[in-house]
């Protein structure tokens, strides 16, 4: 995480946009993990969407006499500790799990946006004010301070996905507000300035476009972290409550039921962890793949 | 120095306010919560006065910076037991957990890292790549749980659940089963405790281990273009020479920023790793406290947690100094 915003140093240049955009979309296209991340996300989100029609069974149909049946002809990747068809679960599991990064990653976008735009625009005592809080946030491991929040809230995902979010505010705050300060002394805001547009315009129309590169690559790699940490949260009984699919909920469950999982339910195990796993890499490859992609340096 | 030193004042300050009212926050009254529910009116308003909690929440503040200064955390509802002792008695066993994790990443990832930015693309660096953007997109009770059907269960290899076999005995010194055991020269209580810590090191090793070997890839590629490399190797300077000694070393310095910061990472996956392997240290309790509602042990671990967080991390500014003399505070 840390190590993704010290390397979100893109350049923010204003030069002939078209061929940029150009430039971006070769450079994308050619980062062959990238593109195969863009891919696997794109099935997941397809697989979440039409959910009811792919799902060969109801995620919550318990089968007490399966419990923990090994995949077979008629349940692909077997069933689960109450016996629930694993496949099932996954496949509606992506709606929850997705979107709850996702849902993270929106709170955490637009509150560190807002907080770093101001501090960044405005600087002076609101920017320390402000940074200072962020700082503070900083202080605590990501992990301890969402479970603090979600105590506070209480249990359930929303709760999560809100806590998630707001631990990576401070990262997305100094990600914008970098980006912001370099911007504000370029010569268009002068130039927007001199012609008597309002702080609000500069920052809507001159300052915010132009911060949006670093903006995109910290979302993603943020999304990549958010879901893995929102599945933490459910796997600690903070997030998804049972039945839910939620893919953290699922491995919870299972462990749950006793060291037994381990003995007899593998594929209950091995198989909700592969969906975290598959779709927070391809996260992190299109996450990696813009930040190539948009930063010239970087490019090979 | 002494800058770095008194800026992590307001840190300290803001993280105690912050804990304050998110733990005043936590739904719930705490007399009531202590004494049950068939306690009566009179008997919360008691404990209300003699914990303190119909004073101002200035002055409660006060005297929560005062204890928390003097070590005093209060008492855990559940076990009775004062949270400061309960959670030394367990440190020895996290701490144990979380440096030989550490230990592990630092070991293949710094060398991995090297490796895969002195062969640029090569097929070792792109494997080596792959693996470590895996390493960090697996999410670690999973990874956990998988070690345990491959290599306990499966394989039986190595041994689970818990931190010794039931038939060894340690005699505890510093409580640091590793340690304790070379000590007291017993062998077969060392192989035992080192078999039962390998697995769960693994589990939380493996993010950091990733982590490392990325950081160190990427500021090597960045020295490895430097002046200073470039002077060392024109002048005839042997490669492995030029790699370690003026290469890697200044590479190093990200490195150790992201190891200080991996130790946050640690500590939510501590909470995790022992949850699993039935470790009995400060992650395993606060796991226990969240699922019993023990708001004087979440406030203490978070407190200690945010404070070992800031100073481990300060360690790091310091170190940092250490290595590239120009770094002043």
């Amino acid at each position: 995480m840390a190590e993704a915003s010290a390397g979100v140093t893109v350049t923010t240049g204003e030069v002939r946009a078209r061929s940029r955009r150009e430039d971006f979309r070769r450079a994308f296209l050619g980062n062959r993990l990238a593109v195969f991340g863009a891919v696997v996300l794109a099935l997941f989100i397809l697989m979440a969407v039409f959910a009811p029609f792919i799902a060969p069974y109801d995620p919550l149909e318990q089968e007490i006499t399966s419990k923990f049946a090994p995949p077979s002809g008629k349940h692909l990747l077997g069933q689960d500790e109450i016996g629930r068809d694993v496949l099932s679960r996954i496949i509606y599991g992506a709606r929850i799990s997705l979107t709850a990064g996702l849902a993270a990653v929106a709170i955490s976008t637009v509150m560190g946006t807002v907080v770093g735009v101001i501090a960044g625009f405005f600087g002076g005592w609101l920017d320390s004010v402000l940074m200072r809080i962020m700082d503070v946030i900083l202080a605590f491991p990501s992990i301890l301070l969402a479970i603090v929040i979600v105590t506070i809230l209480g249990p359930s995902l929303p709760n999560a996905m809100l806590a998630v979010g707001i631990v990576f505010i401070p990262q997305m705050a100094r990600v914008v507000r970098s980006a912001v300060i370099t911007i504000r002394e370029r010569d268009y805001i002068e130039a927007e300035r001199a012609i008597g547009a309002g702080n609000a315009q500069i920052v809507f129309s001159g300052v915010l476009p132009n911060s949006l590169a670093p903006l995109i690559v910290q979302s993603t790699l943020t999304l990549a972290t958010a879901i893995l940490d929102v599945a933490a949260l459910s796997f600690l009984g903070l997030g998804a409550q049972p039945p839910s699919p939620e893919w953290g909920a699922m491995l919870t469950d299972a462990f749950k039921s006793g060291y037994s999982v381990f003995i007899n339910g593998q594929h209950a195990i091995l198989f909700p962890g592969i969906a975290i796993a598959l779709s927070v890499l391809a996260v992190n490859f299109i996450g990696d793949g813009l930040r190539d992609a948009l930063d010239p340096r970087r490019r090979r | 120095m002494g800058r770095r030193l008194i800026q992590i004042i307001p840190v300290l300050l803001g993280v105690s306010i912050l804990v304050f009212f998110m733990v005043r926050a936590i739904p719930g009254d705490p007399a009531q919560l202590l004494l049950g529910q068939n306690a009566t009116e009179q008997q919360v308003q008691q404990l209300r006065a003699k914990l303190g909690l119909d004073k101002p929440q200035v002055v409660q503040y006060a005297v929560f910076l005062k204890d928390a200064a003097t070590g005093d955390l209060g008492d855990s509802i559940v076990t009775g037991r004062s949270v400061t002792a309960e959670l030394a008695a367990r440190l020895p066993a996290t701490v144990e957990l979380t440096a030989f994790a550490m230990l592990i990443a630092v070991i293949v990832g710094v060398p991995v890292g090297v490796i895969s930015a002195v062969k640029q693309y090569s097929l070792l660096d792109k494997i080596a790549s792959v693996f470590a953007l895996t390493g960090i997109s697996m999410p670690i009770f999973w990874l956990a749980m998988i070690l345990i059907v491959i290599f306990a269960v499966n394989l039986q290899i190595f041994p689970f659940p818990g931190r010794l076999g039931s038939d060894t005995s340690i005699s505890a010194i510093t409580g640091l089963v590793l340690v304790d055991s070379l000590l007291t020269l017993n062998f077969s209580g060392f192989w035992d405790g080192l078999m039962h810590l390998i697995l769960p090191a693994l589990a939380l090793g493996t993010i950091p281990m990733a982590v490392v070997t990325r950081m160190t890839r990427s500021s090597m590629l960045e020295v490895m273009n430097e002046d200073y490399v470039r002077t060392a190797r024109a002048k005839g300077v042997v490669p492995w020479r030029v790699i370690f000694k003026h290469a890697l070393r200044n590479a190093m310095l990200p490195t150790v920023t992201v190891i200080g910061l991996q130790v946050g990472l640690l500590m939510g996956g501590a909470v995790i790793t022992e949850t699993i392997f039935a470790w009995p240290g400060v992650g395993q309790i606060a796991y226990q406290s969240i699922n019993r509602r023990d708001y004087a042990m979440i406030q203490g671990v978070v407190l200690y947690g945010a404070l070992i967080f800031i100073l481990i991390n300060l360690l790091v500014d310091v170190l940092y100094a250490v290595l590239d003399p120009r770094v002043r505070y």
